[in-house]
């Protein structure tokens, strides 16, 4: 999980975040701007400064936010002038846009606001739907309006063009002025500000909604705040049924808001197509007597506050009621609460104006468990001192001398008298600034004090003294009280008039020294009076228990932005828990030192050692003998004949140790047929992959040898419990890698590939695999499993690896092997992470017209259920659709989906004349049959060696594909966010493979594929399904120059492309795999797409050219498979597109990437080369084999007997 | 990038290529081959030996036969170090493989412990383990273990394949609470050549007082300051663990959780650097 930030304001109106990553309050410094309040989501923060205008804080991303405008230039042709600007009276304007209603000539497009920049100027578009124009970019038709084309024809009367230019939102990493609006409807300035909503809908995308209540109690509601346009539009007045003091709004649909009197109203209607929502229904505060005087809502959640800062959590609240069902008081006394990502709940309590943080706070429990203080320093207080410095008058040695605690009582007591007034007097004579929150607004809002205030806070932070934090609240005795406690007590003699007789001189310079240095020697010097001393004194104590440790009086936090959930680990707690495993013990003890040179040393002597003790001596017998060992459960197997069905079975797995040394074994499953015992079995070193097949129902597995493979049918095996298939399954994993000497990460050559299910599986190539004419079959690769869920992968030869999962997260790989359900020694103790996965469940709701009642559930009796999967065959209900297995649980409800192909109405349905039809978003009169999309988001938790690579979602990535022995420095690595963004990583090494931040490369439109090859050709493919070359990439140059559009193939739509040492292969959305001619070196963007193969869903050409697809409807002996790994034979340095199929492990194979196998297959004229080092059971020569017998005799033989009497026992 | 855990597998499965010799005076009935073996580094002379036994039984005269005990080059063989540990200190340096000379005959007293079965090596191993974890936890981890948890340690020092069931059970050895950063004493053992005494073992914490991590450095001032030598001087002692020479500055806490044996003992040989 990347880190994300907590926000807060100190009582002096300072901005602080905490990240969740980090163990110290960053301040965030701009323009010696107080804050009032902020609201923070997790791309922006809104503030309230103390000059009542509103702040926005975008927070910087390596994706800049562009807006592209647009607008059409248009031309008529006549017989004099050929095609001029001369249009006719009817026609439109001659710039005008898409529509050509709105008149709209390029000066007319100013900058929104300060805070936005042109990217360039003015350029015409030269793409038109996917295919390059005549220079030019003009489109020609018959008339206006009417059908374009790209082709003038003998009719074309007139044409246009579209003229493009980008702004750029400039203001990030600091605070905006959001510009107040001249109207009079806007007359009093903000006092709370609100911001959420982003799960109501995902159109337009990165949509906030933003309230705001004003000093006199009215709402306002932010409109258009989307993603290109961070600052929105426009405020809207919300009526309300009276004067509002506070306002919340959670993630998805729930605002609440407290009125002046105490009740609270919830906010009803909130929808996609209306945000502001409809009306306000009343909810009674939680206690009868004192009224409410706080609200904070998550998704789920609702907790408010009363004016007694009794703490209360709403019981039952949801999208469908969002009143929910009554109020639970909680422990506790905060002046705020506030709800963030996951409905985790901070506040800040009354007594000390400490943040703290709910713990516990899970799906299940919503109202947690416990308030743990947030207790981490703030940054370096110096800077801001010294900042300030000049300013400090004798004001700040006044308070000063006596160590804060009386400057703070005396804070604290006028703010005290405060609420008492808030508490006792009647609402209505409160002054409107302080009666929302009456301890806070007096300091917050007052600059003055604040100022004031912030100045001696700076300088003396440091000196808060223990009884300050044993005793937090400090009302006026606090001083005498203080005096009874130990050793502090001397320092806390100094009465006010005292310390205020202190010598000017003291100044602040020599508080800097004193806190900085803080050393016995400091206090010697500076123990000229007594009362100096005993201050010194004071610091001392303080130091020895509580280092540089202050505490901050908190005012407001928000959570909003601040990724936590139950898997966190979070920093902010001083309690540590006891004894770790050693799994954390051992990683943490080393991981500083991960490059340390004694550590290296040991590797490299220890490999040293094993090579000069053992490799001369393998022949030599070992000492003791090797034991046979077998682990037997029961278990259900799928039979192999018809009918097929799961029949109890007896599985066990002998373990021995094999000729070579290395552990062998063999799979025995014993089945009754006919009343007979019969038994089938695998050998281990035969099987070539493990394949969990986790459903809602069974925990099942399939194991696949290479015969197997080729049949399409695997041993499939269902286990009782979960834990049980795990348990099985990683016994045999390790098992299948020992057979075949596999330990340890992956090597760079690995070749990865992912399956439908998110599951990672690894395959180590042998040199022959890319040998030709006979390269090493590819259904006898031994694939085994890594722990983690993606849905792509991409590597290179030099080791960086980087996966993409169905959240569209990107992750790096660690460099470890194991995590998820392989435990111990079968996973790396170090590089192994929690990783989480989120995908939708998609169901479909089906409806067809009858003339009565126009549509409805009822359909006829042949037709689909009315809640079905999206083949329509399979009943799926709201109610019985499970996720996807019981690793995945839900994180949202059923909902609407709207962003379905083909587009859908108001209420996300698609028409179609019948099922199962193609869909269209709007209706016709042919239509009688209707249908939506339905989406559930789950969530997986689960660990693997991957490390998250935020903050930016991509939807793919390439990696420069490298020979087995080129070094670069840097390692290209482009990627494409979610939303379509040309990225290229920067600072990619092999020994930091996770770069260090992207470099945005421009487009004209979203694009969607991606792919790098030799020397650094960069080939791409945009979401309307064209192709794009980059000019100019090299290493010097890595982000190249410009596109290149290259006209798609027959008009086929492109959806993928790779691009190996010189071959270039496209697969397009109809499955055909074309291979680019004509690429030469002078002439990069080739001449013409050459047809390939049909059935192709993905394509990865290695850094060979080898290349490697996805296939779908492959013949097996059983069954037709889709999503299966095939390898194209024949590919030669002069024959790139190569001449047939291989076909190797699947179905249910998602995607693969062959592009860190620079592995040369072998010249087949010297065999004596083939042995290189990567195949960790070389053969070992003639010679020394012979010398076993010859030395003690015949172990090996005597492991085979104890085989074959294995075998016997059982046949 | 390697993983520490591919230490303790070199460390597990180090073996050390032995020519078993019968002492010539050893009255034998024909001609005794010499026999060659694959010595675990981490197990015992008399566990291993088994088949030594059986090999030369054959030629000797049954009446002659006495407890079998080992030597090398003169020196007799103590089989409750653990093998690595004789070979480091004795014979590194010379040409592999290690030739050890077998007698039948005139077992030395007062040179090495009598073995009459697998369960003295058993308890001689046990109590090691035992001594190591009441250095590092006060003994809570091997105390809170059960009886087929200690079984499972020493089958998986029996059996030379069973690196993760001994591993399985010995991490629980290794853990320690993350705020202390280390054990409470580090278990080692320093054998030297050059003096009578048997080896050195004292007290010794992974973390200084300051809270600085001590390293192999650290210990050898302690403990053997002659082994340090000056930037200009030759060198004078080789420090081995496990064949091989760590640098001074490796911390001692990672050597102990990876270079221990599996008596869980960090045994460091002191042995002076050839002279060539």
């Amino acid at each position: 999980m990347p880190s994300s930030l907590l926000w807060a304001v100190d009582v002096y109106g300072r901005v602080y975040s905490l990240s969740t990553a980090g163990q110290q309050w960053e301040q965030c410094r701009h323009a010696h701007l107080e804050f009032k309040r902020v609201s923070a989501v997790q791309q922006c923060c809104w503030g309230i400064a103390c000059d009542h205008h509103i702040y926005l804080n975008v927070h910087a991303s390596d994706v800049p936010i562009r807006y592209q405008e647009e607008t059409y230039e248009n031309q008529r042709w006549n017989p004099v002038d050929g095609f001029s600007d001369r249009l006719l009276p009817s026609d439109r304007w001659q710039w005008s846009d898409v529509t050509g209603l709105q008149h709209q000539p390029l000066d007319s497009f100013q900058l929104p606001s300060e805070t936005w920049e042109w990217e360039a100027d003015w350029y015409v578009d030269e793409n038109f739907g996917g295919e390059p124009t005549e220079k030019g970019g003009w489109t020609y038709a018959i008339d206006f309006p009417a059908t374009y084309t790209k082709d003038k024809k003998w009719n074309s009367c007139v044409r246009r063009r579209r003229w493009i230019r980008y702004r750029r939102y400039k203001s990030q990493d600091t605070w905006a002025k959001i510009p107040s609006e001249q109207t009079g409807s806007l007359p009093d300035p903000f006092n709370d500000i609100s911001c959420g909503g982003w799960e109501i809908t995902e159109e337009p995308r990165g949509r906030l909604s933003l309230w705001a209540v004003s000093l006199q109690g009215r709402v306002w509601f932010r409109d258009g705040i989307h993603y290109v346009n961070p600052e929105g539009s426009v405020w809207e007045e919300v009526s309300t049924p009276g004067e509002v003091v506070q306002i919340s709004c959670g993630p998805a649909d729930l605002v609440w808001a407290v009125l002046w009197e105490g009740q609270l109203q919830v906010r009803e209607g909130i929808s996609r197509d209306c945000p502001k929502g409809s009306s306000w229904v009343v909810v009674e505060s939680p206690s009868p007597e004192v009224g409410a005087i706080h609200v904070a809502v998550g998704v789920n959640v609702v907790w408010a506050v009363t004016k007694d800062h009794k703490v209360w959590f709403r019981r039952g609240v949801n999208s469908h009621n969002p009143c929910g069902s009554g109020w639970i008081a909680m422990v506790g006394e905060m002046v705020m609460i506030n709800v963030g990502l996951n409905d985790q709940v901070w506040g800040i309590s009354c007594e000390e104006r400490a943040v703290y943080f709910r713990q516990g706070v899970t799906v299940s429990e919503l109202s947690g468990k416990a308030w743990k203080a947030v207790s981490v320093p703030r940054d370096n207080e110096r800077s801001h001192s010294s900042a300030s410095a000049s300013s400090l008058q004798s004001a700040g040695c006044f308070f000063g001398g006596e160590v804060r605690l009386q400057s703070q009582a005396s804070v604290m007591s006028d703010v005290d008298s405060e609420t008492e007034k808030a508490a006792e007097g009647a609402p209505s004579i409160l002054e409107p600034e302080d009666a929302p929150k009456p301890r806070i607004p007096k300091v917050t809002s007052d600059s003055f004090i604040s100022e004031l205030v912030s100045d001696r806070e700076g300088q003396i932070g440091r000196r808060e003294g223990p009884p300050a934090i044993a005793e937090p609240p400090i009302p006026e005795e606090d001083g005498a009280e203080g005096e009874t406690e130990g050793k502090t007590a001397p320092a806390l003699v100094l009465s006010p008039s005292q310390s205020g007789g202190l010598d000017p001189q003291w100044s602040n310079v020599d508080l800097e020294e004193a806190q900085t240095h803080l050393t016995v020697g400091a206090v010697a010097e500076s123990a000229e009076t007594c009362s100096l001393s005993s201050v010194a004194t004071f610091n001392l104590g303080m130091e020895e228990q509580y280092g540089p440790d202050e505490r901050p009086l908190w005012a407001w936090v928000s959570g909003g932005g601040c990724a936590i959930d139950s898997h966190s680990q979070l920093n902010w707690f001083n309690s540590t828990t006891g004894l770790n495993t050693s799994m954390q013990a051992m990683s943490l003890s080393i991981t500083p030192s991960q490059t340390a040179a004694w550590r290296k040393q040991i590797f490299e002597q220890l490999s040293e050692r094993s090579k000069r003790e053992m490799e001369n001596f393998r022949h030599y017998e070992q000492a003791i003998e090797q034991s046979v060992w077998v682990k037997k459960g029961t278990m259900q197997w799928w039979r192999d004949w018809k009918p097929h069905k799961w029949v109890d079975v007896q599985f066990a797995l002998e373990q021995f140790s094999g000729a070579e040394g290395n552990k062998d074994g063999i799979l025995f499953i014993y089945y009754t047929f006919n009343e007979e015992k019969k038994y089938l079995h695998a050998f281990i070193n035969e099987v070539t992959i493990l394949v969990p097949v986790l459903n809602e129902s069974k925990h099942t597995f399939a194991i696949y040898t290479a015969e197997r493979t080729k049949q399409r049918w695997p041993i499939r095996l269902a286990a009782a419990t979960e834990l049980e298939m795990f348990d099985w399954l990683a016994l045999l994993s390790v098992s299948c890698c020992d057979s075949r000497g596999i330990h340890g990460p992956p090597s760079k050559q690995a070749i990865w590939s992912v399956t439908c299910k998110g599951d990672i599986f690894v395959s180590e190539p042998t040199p022959n695999l890319e040998a030709s004419p006979y390269p090493t079959p590819c259904d006898q690769m031994f694939w085994r499993q890594v722990g983690g869920h993606l849905r792509v992968v991409e590597c290179n030869s030099l080791g960086v690896v980087w996966g993409i999962g169905y959240d569209h997260t990107a992750w790096v790989h660690s460099g470890g092997y194991g995590g998820g359900f392989f435990q111990g020694l079968a996973s790396s103790t170090d590089h192994i992470y929690t990783q989480t996965d989120v995908k939708s469940v998609y169901i479909y709701e089906n409806q067809r017209w009858n003339p009565v009642t126009g549509y409805t559930n009822r359909g006829l009796p042949t037709d689909r259920y009315m809640w079905s999967d999206a083949s329509g065959l399979k009943e799926c209900t709201k109610a019985n659709t499970k996720p996807p297995s019981p690793h995945w649980t839900w994180v949202s409800d059923w909902a609407v989906d709207y962003s379905v192909s083909g587009g859908t109405d108001r209420e996300g349905w698609q028409y179609a004349a019948d099922f199962p039809a193609s869909y269209h978003g709007h209706k016709t009169l042919k239509d009688f049959v209707r249908r939506r999309r339905w989406a559930r988001k789950c969530k997986l938790t689960t660990t693997g060696p991957w490390q998250e690579v935020p903050p930016i979602p991509l939807s793919d990535v390439t990696i420069l594909p490298c020979g087995p022995k080129s070094t670069v420095e840097q390692v290209p690595l482009w990627g494409i966010s979610n939303k379509g963004d040309v990225l290229c990583r920067l600072g990619v090494t092999s020994l930091t493979p996770a770069g260090t931040s992207w470099l945005h490369i421009g487009t004209d439109q979203p694009f969607k594929s991606i792919s790098i090859g030799g020397a650094c050709q960069v080939w791409a493919i945009a979401r309307d399904g064209s192709a794009f070359y980059r000019g100019s990439v090299s290493s010097q140059n890595l982000a190249g120059d410009c596109w290149y559009h290259i006209p798609s193939p027959n008009r086929q739509k492109l959806k993928q492309v790779s691009v190996g040492r010189t071959s270039v292969y496209t697969v397009d959305e109809n499955g055909n795999l074309w291979y680019r001619q004509g690429l030469t070196p002078s002439y990069p963007q080739g001449s013409s797409w050459e047809h390939i193969s049909n059935n192709v869903r993905k394509v990865s050409v290695g850094p060979l050219d080898q290349v490697w697809i996805i296939a779908d409807k492959v013949q097996g002996s059983h069954s037709l498979s889709c999503g299966t790994v095939c390898h194209r034979l024949g590919v030669q340095p002069m024959e790139p597109k190569g001449q047939s199929w291989d076909y190797g492990i699947g179905g249910g194979w998602d995607h693969i990437t062959v592009r860190g196998n620079a592995m040369e297959a072998p010249r087949i004229r010297m065999p004596s080369l083939t042995d290189n080092g990567n195949n960790a059971t070389g053969p070992r020569s003639p010679l020394l084999s012979r010398g076993t017998s010859e030395l003690n005799g015949n172990a090996g033989q005597r492991i085979q007997a104890v085989y074959s009497e294995q075998v016997d026992r059982y046949a | 990038m390697a993983d520490d855990k591919d230490v303790l597998r070199d460390v597990w499965f180090g073996r050390i290529p032995t020519c078993f010799t019968l002492y010539p005076d050893e009255v034998t009935e024909r001609e005794a081959e010499p026999f060659y073996l694959l010595l675990p580094r981490v197990s015992y002379l008399t566990l291993v030996t088994d088949k030594v036994k059986k090999h030369f039984l054959k030629v000797v005269k049954t009446e002659d036969v006495g407890e079998m005990w080992f030597e090398y080059e003169g020196t007799p063989l103590k089989w409750h170090y653990p093998i690595g540990v004789l070979f480091d200190l004795h014979a590194s340096n010379t040409a592999l493989p290690w030739s050890v000379t077998v007698h039948f005959k005139a077992f030395p007293e007062r040179d090495i412990l009598h073995c009459s079965s697998s369960s003295v090596i058993e308890a001689h191993f046990m109590s090691s383990i035992k001594e190591a974890d009441a250095l590092k936890h006060k003994g809570q981890v091997i105390n809170d273990m059960q009886k087929k948890d200690h079984k499972q340690l020493w089958m998986g020092l029996q059996n030379a394949d069973k690196f993760d069931q001994f591993w399985a059970m010995n991490r629980k050895l290794m853990e320690y609470p993350t705020e202390e950063g280390g054990f409470r004493y580090i278990p080692f053992r320093i054998y030297q050549t050059m003096s009578d005494r048997p080896f050195i073992q004292k007290l010794f914490r992974p973390v200084s007082p300051e809270g600085h991590v001590l390293t192999l450095g650290d210990l050898l001032k302690e403990m053997f300051p002659a082994a340090i030598c000056q930037d200009d001087e030759p060198k004078k002692y080789q420090v081995v663990i496990h064949g091989i020479e760590p640098l001074f500055e490796t911390p001692i806490q990672w050597l102990s959780e990876h270079l221990s044996h599996p008596d869980n003992f960090l045994h460091i040989c002191i042995i002076p650097s050839p002279s060539d």
